[in-house]
């Protein structure tokens, strides 16, 4: 029913070709459901292709439809699906099979738990060149060895010998890509590869697909949420929304002046490195599946609906831009912000007293403890602790970022604040002076009100058996003895607070979004009406637009009641937007701390260098700098800088055997350890 | 912010219109949808039903011996035929499965309940005396379950003030494993997490945050604790340690009749069929009701 997406530039014809592609299942009421509607696609050969949307979108459904794979439940309602001119759907499953995996080849999202744990890497690579490489068994081995240097695994000789576990992240991915690569594959579909690493980590993958896709001209498929992992490795992009195709255009008319207001919106939601700003939500959610009404499907978020965005269904049409926009009113559009415009919001007021300060704290995983099965580290005896000499101080209404990658212990602080880790030193002050005992066990009723913590996956922090109204009657039960009317009224008052209405007092949790859940998270926290608010990267489980919205909650709860924030996120913009001042940790070790421009500017700490290089910006232009190479340490160093192993600007034995002192700027409190002075770093 | 007034009614309603049982009849819906579970509970409600009512309906008397019909067969006035002592064998079995039920059907929730508790209390506490206790429980589970039974009805009697309390506890002792497993992961989460920073206290944490998650895993345990001391007590009925006669009951009429197989076998065959129909009524429920709690597959639903 519409015309294909072939720009007229190519000539060469298509090597996935979908054509008026839907697929749907059969819902509760026995009525269908589309999922995916109408999707026309080409993938030429040699071409990255990037199909971003929330979840929910469609988009993983599309790339496993590319491969001829449904997951369960789900049925092709019409169109094909051909790879190299063969239709995948209703192939017989042998002839399937010979393409996938081979020609046609899935790195999917975890690759950890797609590896199989008990299986040396070595036999598996090898497994998967016997069934679809031509190679005979004697050169496999060899074979192995290129495919492993290939990816850029350091001593493929030693990584051939290892399980799956014994590597990290990164090294795992790094493994799956090299198992696609097997086969010599003439498309590779990702989906979502590089979600949940660090940053380093990412920064690194994403340079690697990028070369290999040159190198090889394999066609690559890139399903990601993040519009910077996209900017980096594709030439075209696809916008999802609600399973249809939003908008198609090259990278760089996706990224910088998009036709289509949903993608400006989402673009507008992301927060900038370089803008401390808080961005623009997104408001609102995609319809579920068969929820879309007669008209465009994105008119209940739209700004600039029109009388007939409600009635007719918009085609993906060609703009003067060279877009393709499934859109009434591109050029309307267009006018839409696609950062954000206000000046910054007005903080809240810092006051002068100190709400805590932790000085020279000190913990350790070393002595079992009740919630050690938690827990990722190992304990040993000689091992330093996991994290030490942590000295902050935090003002009253004042919000702390706390930065770092994986295990650098920035989850591990916020734990032991709330009680539930008992640091092994230093000490803990918190309001008047008075130092707060370790456990939840030796703290006042009043003391336990006013620092509450906010999880990362609300699907964990809330009790799935449990209603709305019961998750925060605990609170208010426990905190100031609600019964009741008084409990109910209070309960609907809080839902006000965090934008949800009272009629969401009886359902569960699973009856939730993603955002939702986040927001009850919210509500629950903020019905001890603490002084102090513990945020554990509670937006990196989010959508990008409803990250938006749940930082824009943040900033506005702040301000209203005055609270003092430490917030966790291993993502910079992230921080940036939000803190006043921001620490950063390595192996349980500040490296840095300050105001947060001054921590985002220079002077920086090397650590902090690397980690500002590695962040990949919604803009086809910036490149990441990678200057230090991405292995995660299991251990800190015994002495000496803990940074010692990876920094690019290490000076010699001085780094290895003394603590760097701290070199602080008197003026604004900005702070770098390192052995090296600030005019020079 | 909105007017807080307009929220109250409202918020009243809401909360109010929801139905405790609700869930329960939800659950009991999917379980008869699937064919082994409709058996299964078809068979467990026949059971229930006939051990009610049987006083009624037998047509004889089970103490009535008659020595002028000893070890006839099926006919048409014993239409199950006699035993050994000419009682009515329909009567017999059908009156044979209420003291079976009474006292399982006791014991059962009582054993569920205190290993129950049990388990989920070690599991949240942890730690050495968690470890300790896990290898007594290891030790008791090793000693064949009809040996250490025998040691307590040897010392204390038979009669049911005996037996309930002896089968609670030993069919207590594998459900202390179960809910100490299933609390262990739970634990873990965030949420039991959250409520012990807010500085719940333990009692509070085990009944609204770990009771609810982990009440599906014992209610299933429990069933299949229930079919395995049905066969405990008919086990202690056939060796003599059960009811005492004339009462009728299935272990013992099995004891009864045995000798006499080669030539009434309806007299063995009457309450095999009676006791394993029941247990395997219950086994299909349980099996059911597992899958209707989503115990034993992927916990979320498709799309």
């Amino acid at each position: 029913m519409e015309k294909p997406l072939m720009s007229s530039a190519s000539l060469s014809a298509a090597l996935i070709d979908i054509r008026d592609l839907s697929i749907g299942f059969t819902g509760r009421n026995g009525q269908t459901l589309p999922v995916l509607r109408n999707i026309n696609l080409q993938v030429r050969a040699g071409e990255s292709l990037g199909l971003v949307g929330e979840s929910g979108s469609g988009k993983s459904t599309l790339a496993l439809a590319a491969m001829g794979y449904l997951k369960r439940g789900l049925r092709v309602l019409g169109g094909h699906v051909q790879f190299d001119g063969t239709e995948l759907f209703g192939l017989p499953r042998q002839k399937l099979e010979k393409i996938r995996g081979g020609r046609l080849a899935l790195i999917p999202q975890n690759s950890g738990q797609s590896l199989t744990p008990s299986l040396r890497i070595g036999a598996q690579l090898a497994e998967a060149l016997r069934l679809h490489s031509n190679l005979p068994a004697a050169a496999h081995p060899a074979r192995i060895q290129a495919l492993l240097t290939h990816v850029r695994l350091p001593d493929p000789q030693t990584i051939v010998l290892r399980y799956p576990h014994e590597l990290s992240g990164g090294q795992q991915q790094r493994v799956a890509i090299a198992m696609a690569l097997a086969g010599e594959p003439e498309a590779l579909l990702l989906d979502e590869p590089t979600t949940g690493l660090d940053v380093t980590t990412q920064a690194h993958i994403l340079e690697l697909l990028r070369d290999l896709a040159r190198e090889t001209g394999m066609a690559m498929v890139y399903v990601s949420h993040d519009l910077g992992a996209i900017a980096r490795v594709c030439d075209r992009v696809v916008v999802m929304y609600a399973g249809e195709i939003a908008m198609v255009g090259s990278t760089r008319q996706v990224l910088r002046d998009p036709g289509h207001p949903y993608a400006r919106g989402l673009l507008a939601s992301i927060p900038k490195l370089a803008d401390a700003r808080l961005p623009v939500a997104l408001d609102g959610r995609p319809p579920a599946p068969g929820g879309a009404g007669e008209g465009c499907a994105f008119v209940p978020r739209c700004v600039i609906a029109q009388e007939i965005c409600q009635t007719n269904r918009p085609m993906l049409e060609e703009t003067p831009n060279g877009d393709l926009v499934r859109c009434h009113r591109p050029s309307l559009a267009r006018t839409l912000p696609i950062r954000a415009e206000s000046d910054a919001a007005p903080r809240g007021e810092i006051g002068d007293a100190d709400a805590l300060v932790l000085d020279r704290m000190a913990i350790s995983y070393a002595r079992p403890g009740l919630f050690d099965g938690l827990l990722r580290k190992r304990a040993g005896g000689a091992l330093p602790a996991t994290v030490d000499d942590i000295t902050l101080t935090l003002r009253q209404g004042e919000t702390l970022g706390l930065v770092g990658e994986s295990g650098s212990g920035k989850s591990t602080i916020l734990k032991s604040i709330a009680g539930l880790l008992a640091p092994v030193g230093g000490a803990i002050q918190f309001g008047d002076g008075a130092a707060l005992p370790g456990l939840v066990d030796g703290r006042t009723p009043d003391q336990l009100r006013k620092i509450q913590l906010i999880f990362q996956n609300p699907d964990e922090s809330l009790n799935p058996r449990q209603t709305v109204a019961e998750i925060l009657a605990q609170p208010l039960g426990l905190y100031f003895g609600l019964k009741g009317q008084a409990l109910l009224e209070r309960s609907a008052e809080l839902l006000e607070r965090v934008r949800l209405g009272a009629h969401y007092l009886d359902r569960l949790p699973n009856q939730l979004s993603g955002g939702e859940k986040q927001r009850v998270a919210i509500a629950r926290a903020f019905a001890a009406q603490p002084d102090l608010v513990l945020c554990d990267e509670v937006t990196s489980a989010l959508d990008v637009s409803v990250q938006a919205a749940v930082l824009d909650l943040l900033d506005a709860l702040r301000r209203d009641q005055g609270t003092t924030y430490i917030f966790v996120s291993h993502d910079l913009a992230v921080v940036r937007a939000l803190s006043d001042r921001v620490a950063v940790l390595y192996q349980g070790r500040l490296c840095e701390v300050g105001p947060a421009a001054a921590v985002y500017g220079a002077p920086s700490h090397p650590y902090t260098e690397v980690l500002l290089g590695a962040v990949l910006e919604p803009d086809p232009d910036t490149a990441p700098t990678l200057s230090a190479d991405d292995v995660i340490e299991l251990a800190p160093p015994a002495q000496g800088c803990a940074f010692q192993r990876r920094c690019p600007r290490k000076l010699g034995g001085v780094c290895d055997t003394d603590t760097p002192p701290w070199r602080v700027d008197r003026a604004t409190g900005h702070a770098i350890r390192c052995h090296i002075d600030r005019s020079a770093l | 912010m909105r007017d807080a007034a307009p929220t109250s009614p409202v918020a009243r309603a809401v909360v109010l219109r929801k139905n405790p049982f609700a869930g329960f009849l939800g659950v009991l819906r999917d379980i008869i949808r699937r064919p082994s579970g409709a058996v299964g509970v078809a068979l467990v409600t026949t059971h229930v039903v006939l051990a009610l009512i049987s006083p009624m309906i037998a047509p004889f008397d089970y103490r009535a011996i008659n020595s002028f019909s000893m070890l006839t067969g099926p006919g048409p006035e014993h239409w199950l035929g006699t035993d050994h002592l000419g009682r009515d064998t329909l009567s017999r079995t059908l009156l044979g499965g209420r003291e079976a039920l009474l006292v399982t059907g006791i014991a059962t929730p009582l054993a569920v309940l205190w290993g129950g508790f049990v388990g989920i209390f070690f599991g949240l506490v942890g730690g050495r005396l968690d470890e300790v206790l896990m290898r007594l429980v290891d030790a008791f589970l090793s000693l064949p379950w009809i040996l250490k039974m025998l040691v307590l009805i040897v010392t204390f009697g038979t009669g049911l003030g005996v037996l309930i309390p002896t089968l609670a506890f030993f069919y207590g002792i594998p459900v202390i494993r179960i809910a100490r497993a299933a609390t262990h992961d739970v634990v873990a989460r965030d949420f039991v997490q959250a409520a012990r920073a807010r500085g719940h206290g333990r009692m509070t944490i085990i009944v609204r945050e770990l009771l609810p998650n982990v009440r599906d895993a014992l209610l299933v345990e429990g069933a299949m604790r229930w079919s395995w001391m049905l066969l405990a007590f008919s086990s202690l009925s056939f060796l003599g340690f059960g009811v005492s006669p004339p009462t009728p009951d299935w272990g013992l009429m099995i004891a009864d009749a045995r000798g006499f197989m080669s030539f009434a076998p309806w007299g063995v065959l009457a309450p095999v069929i009676a006791l394993s129909s029941l247990i395997i009524g219950i086994n299909l429920t349980a099996d059911a009701l597992a899958k209707a709690l989503g115990i034993d597959r992927a916990q979320k639903a498709p799309v």
